[in-house]
């Protein structure tokens, strides 16, 4: 598939506004189980906003995706179906409740409203952040869906696709938690930057797996299948066309296999290795700059982890434009 | 949004729904034209139309973006004084003012030397009005494409046949069996061909096709023969020599309705010999073949008249004649020809196994013996036998310009029309039909004129501008026995040229032999480009100039629809109308459109306004011939005689009260006779109201044996078809050129070739079919150039010069030369990637694809998809200038110097065909330092005035808001 | 239920492209119009065609086939297309199986042909909308139009009549006996789409010329064989 840096740009983005609002209400949650010392509400309430920003960096870039933008309303009318509409419909729940989530924070209701087993004193932002976490689940889970369920495209069709966009948003998202808390100066950086290491470390699992899958298995159909003509030697001469098509640009990335390897090394590096070293380097040497430093290089190793996802998937009907004359 | 299904697509605007003819490639399909709101919606084949049956092909379909091309001229143009000639530097004038310039140029031509004016035509279809152009001008130096088109093909057959291919017949595919198609670059002829052959597949005919090629047909073929370029006379050979050995031939065909049993001098020594033994009788001066002949009787054991009754003569043996003259039957004399070719001799020149070719004749021998049809039929033949019933054997033939395009292809179709006459094929069920007004006499009685006297001041011609020459004294040849035409058509260096050599006109006309011209008008004919061969240095020619700083050709006229590259190097521009914008006639007079089982001509009526100032051709001529004073076109006054050209088409007669003219349908008064019949004044309106189409379907008795069919002959006399009713009997054996082999061998009194040709004829002119190597192949090192190099015209663009449709050009944006994976590694260049093609003429920088579908000795490429930058509109950017290219280039005009000349065409020595597929190659890959273009580059060419300026990024046509958008 | 689809019949068709420009011309100017063109008289021309004809090679010379094969929407009766769609703009018809693109409806995401398999969608670059073949749904349902020209413009067009038309769900159909008859198949079946567009293969006539047949009583040159010589000895002069 030809990588298209709108989508790129809104699963990593969105990856990482939805991860930093899980590491505040993880955060928000130790705390409450006073297993961390309990941050200011302008502490949650600027995470969120880093959060919602994201979210809606994301969801302009989705826009350069769609030919149509100002109908995309019409594009939550079939949650029944499909992926990309229930995706449609849990980003701006995602967003609202992670607005309203900060809002309250901002507005210090943090009051109770009741007590549960009398030692868990439940406020708003507490069931506002459930409902939160969970709408940025069910949009890790419909993003990643999106790619999936297209059961033609088997780089993709596959739980480890998930796991990916799950754990490397959870970690992009935590890493930011971690900058955000050494460029604020709070003493939650070592927590964030442990659980980020752990999700890089799950999410460098499943994007190996899925590495090591995707280089070993072959496409279910063939030439052979594509055309209904039982010939062991058979090779397309002319696509019909000349000057390229829809077909040649949007399915093909067109890009070296010297470049992809480079590409895959190079996100391995920076999505995997470069921030677990520099957070442990942070610990270390108590750096406020270092987690900042292991965000961006994750971020940017994330693009390019996603413009290799791209790059992976072999469409099936490539069968039917291999050569032009 | 709207429901698709709640409303109509009429509903949309303004809707008309006219008909009328097509014009994308040479087809001539019936087609229906629905306008919306003035503008065309919708081109689709007429459902009622005899050729077509309601299909249409891409090129058809594409009609829209031809007619709304931004190539397209609208403004007479003249050179701006003080341009160089090639730099599309023009002035738009009146039309008032382009003819002044013609007329005074014209006439002065007339009156000083006629033939200082030469027309030559491309793919036109109006030869009947060109060609009577040419004449009545006086001039002998007219002619259309097909020297450089199929010629071989149409002479090859009509010398042996009386009819050949395409518009003059084909395989009745809807009987045959058995189908070989042999050499058919790719689409030739298109969608008549492809509705039968698909027809043929499906009720489960099997179909061969022998083509050093596999795309196209050849593709559905059942069997792929590949063979090497330039070799099918050999294989024809091989096969006819197999039938003869195993006795697969239908005797009683050939001894009845050819010349095969008919006694030949057989005595070297005589001046005779090869000449029919003919006994004295008083024969009427004809163009027929008297039956003045004889047989040998198998009973008597002597001579006899040929068709006596009760007859049974010898086909093969060696007799003595009462008289002491030693004879031998035709058939016996092709015995003896094919002995040595025999199967295995043809492997080796063919590359076809000989247990193939073997099996190949046993094929058709065996279909055609074995599978015999015979329709309930009544008919009676030329020598009063009645018969209770119509036989045929079903193997039929097609083949074109892969036969013709060789320096050896007249001869190598003569072996295949002598096959389809040994297989008993011709104009019966299941084999060759012949399409009105062909069977025609062998030659046909039109001859070009006998002398440099017929060409005279202020006079019509003396004779045709083309003919059909019979014998030595039919040639168009000065007292030295050399050309008075400017092609040097006619005379001994290319005799039969009966389409004349228009691909050696501006070489000779440049070089000034044999004479210098002084205004060349070329109309719909791509002399710069495509329809020439080494087309680098024909350009150079059209802009050379003499000693004195004068063009060497001194004024060119150029007619034609788009801005073609040669328009570039024009003085004088006509903006032709499209064909949706004008009267046409598929004439009887020229190449109708006739179907097996009668005659069919059509009619072109414009569905929408000419562009700009276009103006149509044929309203060029007649105000031309007008103001000229031409015979034909004015009246005994001098005043003109013909409104425009569709009051020509109805009022013109051949001759005054001779009732034959343009169209065939509807004539008489009131439109109640056919072909010969007073001008209907409603003859226009009488077509319209049949869909632009006359179709007259022959009784069925009339349908088949048209060469010997008493009934159909007296018929078509009757309706003025042909002169004669005489069997035109089959030319097994040709003493047609044995006539110019004889008089070359300083044997025949009359017109005797020059010293330096006498070989040459003496060995062409062979009265029985013989292989020998392409000219070319035979003069250059073919060790050195080992390669073959051919070109196909793909089916989305086939014959219809338009890579600046804007549909067509998106399938083949640019071409590749075509390469078996073998070869391009032999050569050292991978798949995809830019080599050099380098002849002996030329070379070129080209990208290579490879392909398992052709034969390794050859590599092609899809002709005429490379342009020259700037040019049809296109960007000069465009592919077509920057990865496409043109084989041309490579491919010599000329022969290399040789014994029959110095400048000797590359051409068929009988004919004068273009010898396009004979040239030879080299391959190496291109330097990776190189451009990766496409070698030679022109100057881009310049917009014209009057030209639309170019189109933007997109383009989105919408009939009813296309213009109207873009005005706004 | 009805399902119209195409059949197209690979054993005759020789690939002359009629039926994409025949496409592009009916719809250009209809319900699914104007199809537009991309740098249409400039480099690298591309515009929007609802059918392509391509062409493939098997096998090795000389044993090589050639193949022309059409493609455009197949109108799967399980269509990946569809579902997919977030808006609801892709479409299978009810009344008669037709997979269509609602136009005002799309917002040009492309996610319908990430879904389809065959490449059958091509988005309009210009309108930026995606497209498909209809299979002439404005002309197959206008009953305005007589009907033997209720057909998609390809297949009035295909000059050797490889594209069938009709209901595949009517086992009397042309098609579905053709289907039946003719071996034809479906691409990709692997998926489970269920394309009702199938396609027939190529199917070969051969002839087999057996040694009696070339051994003839009527040959005809024993017609030819030499009269008996007149005079001269023979072995009965001669021998005892």
């Amino acid at each position: 598939m030809h990588p298209a840096f709108s989508v790129i740009f809104l699963t990593t983005l969105i990856g990482a506004g939805q991860g930093l609002f899980l590491a505040l209400y993880t955060g928000q949650l130790y705390s409450l189980a006073q297993l961390l010392p309990v941050q200011s509400e302008y502490f949650y309430a600027l995470g969120s906003i880093f959060a919602l920003a994201l979210l809606v960096a994301g969801l302009v870039a989705s826009v350069f995706h769609l030919g149509r933008p100002e109908r995309a309303w019409r594009a939550a009318t079939q949650w029944r179906s499909s992926w990309l509409s229930r995706e449609v419909i849990a980003l701006p729940a995602a967003m609202g409740l992670i607005l309203l989530y900060g809002l309250f924070h901002y507005l210090g209701w943090t009051n109770p409203l009741f007590v549960v087993s009398a030692t868990l004193p439940v406020d708003i932002t507490l069931i506002v952040g459930a409902l939160a976490t969970l709408a940025s689940f069910v949009l890790f889970l419909c993003t990643a869906m999106i790619y999936a369920s297209l059961r033609f495209i088997k780089a993709w069709h596959s739980p480890l696709t998930v796991a990916n966009f799950l754990f490397l948003g959870i970690a992009s998202g935590f890493m930011l938690a971690a900058a955000l808390s050494a460029y604020m100066g709070t003493e939650l950086v070592a927590f964030y930057g442990t659980w980020a290491v752990i999700a890089t470390l799950l999410g460098g699992v499943s994007r190996g797996s899925s590495l090591y899958r995707n280089s070993r298995f072959r496409c279910k159909v063939d030439m052979q299948s594509a055309l209904g003509v039982h010939h062991a030697q058979l090779h397309q001469k002319a696509q019909g066309f000349m000057g390229g098509s829809f077909n040649t640009r949007e399915f093909f990335h067109g890009k070296s296999d010297a470049f992809l390897l480079m590409l895959r090394y190079l996100f391995l590096l920076m999505v995997f290795v470069l921030p677990v070293l520099l957070i442990l380097f942070a610990y270390l040497l108590e750096s406020s700059r270092l987690p900042v430093a292991a965000f961006v290089i994750q971020y940017i190793g994330l693009v390019m982890e996603r413009y290799h996802f791209f790059t992976e998937a072999r469409h099936p009907q490539n069968l039917y434009y291999q050569s032009m004359a | 949004m709207l429901d698709p299904t709640a409303h109509s697509d009429s509903d949309m605007g303004r809707i008309e729904v006219k008909e009328t003819t097509c014009y994308m490639c040479a087809c001539r399909c019936g087609i229906r034209v629905t306008l919306r709101d003035g503008e065309v919606r919708y081109i689709e084949g007429n459902p009622d139309h005899p050729l077509n049956k309601g299909v249409i092909c891409a090129k058809g379909s594409s009609g829209i973006m031809k007619q709304y091309s931004p190539a397209r001229l609208t403004r007479p143009l003249l050179r701006k004084p003080g341009a160089e000639r090639g730099a599309s530097e023009f002035e738009e004038i009146s039309w008032e003012r382009a003819f002044e310039i013609m007329e005074e140029r014209l006439g002065g031509i007339r009156a000083e030397d006629p033939k200082k004016f030469a027309l030559f035509t491309g793919r036109d279809q109006m030869q009947a009005l060109t060609g009577m152009f040419a004449k009545q001008f006086g001039t002998p130096n007219y002619a259309a494409h097909g020297g450089f088109c199929s010629v071989n093909m149409a002479a090859g057959l009509i010398y042996t046949i009386g009819g050949s291919f395409w518009e003059f017949g084909g395989p009745d595919l809807e009987r045959s069996k058995l189908f070989i198609m042999i050499g058919t670059a790719e689409d030739h002829h298109s969608n008549p061909m492809k509705i039968a052959l698909a027809d043929f597949k499906r009720r489960g005919g099997r179909f061969i096709s022998i083509n050093p090629i596999r795309t196209g047909y050849s593709a559905i073929a059942d069997e792929w023969v590949p063979i090497k370029p330039g070799t099918d006379g050999a294989l024809l050979l091989a096969i006819i020599r197999e039938l003869i050995q195993t006795g697969l031939y239908d005797r009683e065909f050939l001894i009845k309705y050819t010349n095969a049993a008919e006694l030949v001098v057989d005595d070297p020594q005589r001046d005779d010999h090869g000449l029919f033994r003919r006994f004295e009788t008083h024969i009427e001066e004809g163009c027929f073949d008297p039956e003045n002949k004889l047989w040998w009787d198998r009973e008597l054991d002597r001579e006899i008249s040929t068709h006596t009754p009760g007859t049974d003569p010898r086909l093969l043996g060696s007799f003595t004649l009462e008289d002491g003259t030693p004879v031998k039957p035709a058939m016996q004399l092709l015995k003896e020809r094919v002995e040595e070719y025999t199967p295995e001799w043809a492997e080796d020149i063919t590359g076809i196994p000989a247990g193939t070719i073997r099996r190949l004749a046993h094929e058709m021998g065996v279909v055609a013996r074995d599978q015999k049809i015979e329709l309930p039929i009544q008919w009676t033949d030329s020598w009063g036998n009645e018969h209770d019933s119509v036989t045929g054997n079903p193997v039929s033939f097609h083949a074109m310009r892969g036969l013709a395009a060789h320096s050896n292809g007249f001869q190598t179709i003569r072996a295949l029309g002598i096959l389809m006459t040994i297989l008993g094929t011709i104009d019966r069920p299941g084999g060759f039909r012949h399409k009105a007004p062909f069977p025609r006499p062998i030659p046909p009685c039109p001859k070009p004129p006998r002398g440099p006297q017929g060409v005279q001041p202020n006079t019509p011609l003396d004779g045709m501008p083309l003919g059909w020459p019979a014998k030595p004294d039919d040639l168009f040849v000065d007292g030295a026995g050399e050309a008075v035409r400017i092609d040097k058509a006619f005379s001994w260096e290319y005799p039969l040229s009966v389409h004349g050599l228009m691909h050696n006109v501006i070489t000779n006309a440049w070089r000034g032999d044999p004479y210098k011209i002084d205004t060349l008008l070329l109309f719909m004919a791509n002399m710069a480009w495509n329809s020439s061969m080494n087309t680098e240095s024909v350009r150079e020619m059209l802009r050379d100039r003499d000693e004195n700083g004068e063009y060497k050709i001194p004024f060119i006229i150029v007619a034609d629809a788009f801005q073609s590259e040669t328009v570039a190097f024009a003085d004088l521009v006509l903006p032709d109308t499209s064909y949706l914008e004008r009267h046409d006639a598929m004439s009887m007079l020229d190449r109708p459109i006739s179907e097996y089982d009668g005659p069919v001509d059509s009619v072109r009526i414009p569905v929408v306004e000419p562009r700009g100032d276009c103006k149509p051709f044929q309203e060029v001529l007649i105000e031309l011939g007008s103001r000229l004073g031409l015979p034909a076109f004015v009246k005994g006054d001098g005043s003109r005689k013909f409104r425009n050209y569709p009051d020509f088409v109805t009022n013109y007669e051949t001759s005054p009260g001779s009732g034959i003219g343009f169209l065939a349908g509807w004539r008489g008064k009131g439109g109640e006779k056919f072909l010969k019949g007073e001008p209907n004044p409603r003859q226009w309106e009488m077509y319209k109201e049949n869909g632009c189409v006359y179709h007259y379907e022959l009784p069925r008795s009339y349908q088949y044996m048209r060469n010997w069919n008493q009934g159909y002959l007296e018929w078509a006399r009757y309706h003025g078809m042909t002169r004669y009713v005489e069997p035109i009997t089959l030319h097994l054996y040709s003493e047609v050129l044995q006539r110019f082999r004889l008089a070359a061998q300083g044997k025949l009194p009359g017109k005797q070739p020059p010293e330096r040709l006498r070989k040459r004829v003496a060995e062409h002119f062979d009265p029985l079919p013989f292989y020998t190597a392409p000219l070319e192949h035979k003069l250059v090192d073919t060790h050195h150039y080992p390669i073959n190099a051919l070109t196909q015209r793909p089916m989305a663009m086939y014959h219809s010069w338009d890579s600046q449709n804007a549909w067509l050009r998106q399938i083949h944006t640019h071409n590749y030369l075509f390469v078996n994976p073998k070869l391009g590694e032999a050569c050292g260049f991978g798949d995809g990637e830019w080599i050099w093609v380098e002849s002996p003429t030329s070379k070129v920088r080209c990208m290579a694809r490879f392909t398992e579908a052709v034969e390794p000795g050859t590599v092609w490429t899809w002709n005429a998809i490379g342009k020259a930058a700037g040019a049809w509109g296109l960007s000069p950017r465009a592919n077509e200038s920057q990865k496409g290219f043109l084989l041309n280039h490579l491919i010599a005009e000329e022969l290399p110097p040789c014994e029959a000349g110095d400048h000797m065409s590359n051409s068929d020595p009988v004919t004068g065909q273009a010898a396009w597929f004979d040239v030879r190659v080299r391959l190496y890959p291109a330097g990776a330092e190189e451009p990766k273009q496409t070698s030679p580059q022109f100057e881009p060419m310049k917009r014209l005035p009057g030209q639309e300026s170019r189109r933007g990024k997109w383009q989105g046509y919408f009939a009813g808001r296309f213009r109207r958008k873009k005005e706004k | 239920m009805t399902q119209l689809a195409l059949v197209i019949d690979l054993n005759v068709c020789v690939g002359c492209h009629a039926c994409v420009t025949s496409c592009k011309e009916w719809n250009t100017s209809g319900w699914a119009g104007p199809m537009t063109d991309l740098r249409p008289y400039d480099a690298d021309p591309s515009g929007t065609f609802f059918n392509r004809v391509q062409t493939y090679e098997a096998g090795v010379f000389p044993h090589t086939e050639t193949y022309h094969f059409p493609k455009s929407c197949l109108h799967c009766e399980d269509p990946p297309c569809v579902p997919v769609c977030p808006t609801g703009a892709s479409y299978k018809r009810e009344d008669n199986g037709v997979v269509l693109v609602d136009y005002d409806k799309c917002i040009g995401c492309k996610y319908c042909a990430w879904a389809c398999p065959y490449g059958a969608r091509e988005i309009d670059e210009k309108q930026r909308v995606m497209k498909k073949c209809t299979l002439c749904i404005d002309r197959i349902t206008d009953l305005t139009l007589a009907e033997s020209q209720r057909k998609p413009a390809c297949v009035l067009a295909c000059p050797t009549n490889a594209r069938l038309f009709g209901d595949v769900h009517d086992s009397n159909s042309a098609v579905s006996v053709a289907i039946r008859e003719e071996g034809g198949y479906q691409l990709q079946p692997e998926w489970g789409t269920k394309p009702a567009n199938h396609y027939l293969p190529r199917r070969k006539t051969r002839i087999q010329i057996h040694e009696d047949e070339l051994v003839r009583a009527d040959n005809p040159l024993k017609k030819e064989q030499l009269p008996t010589p007149e005079a001269g000895e023979t072995l009965d002069d001669v021998a005892w």
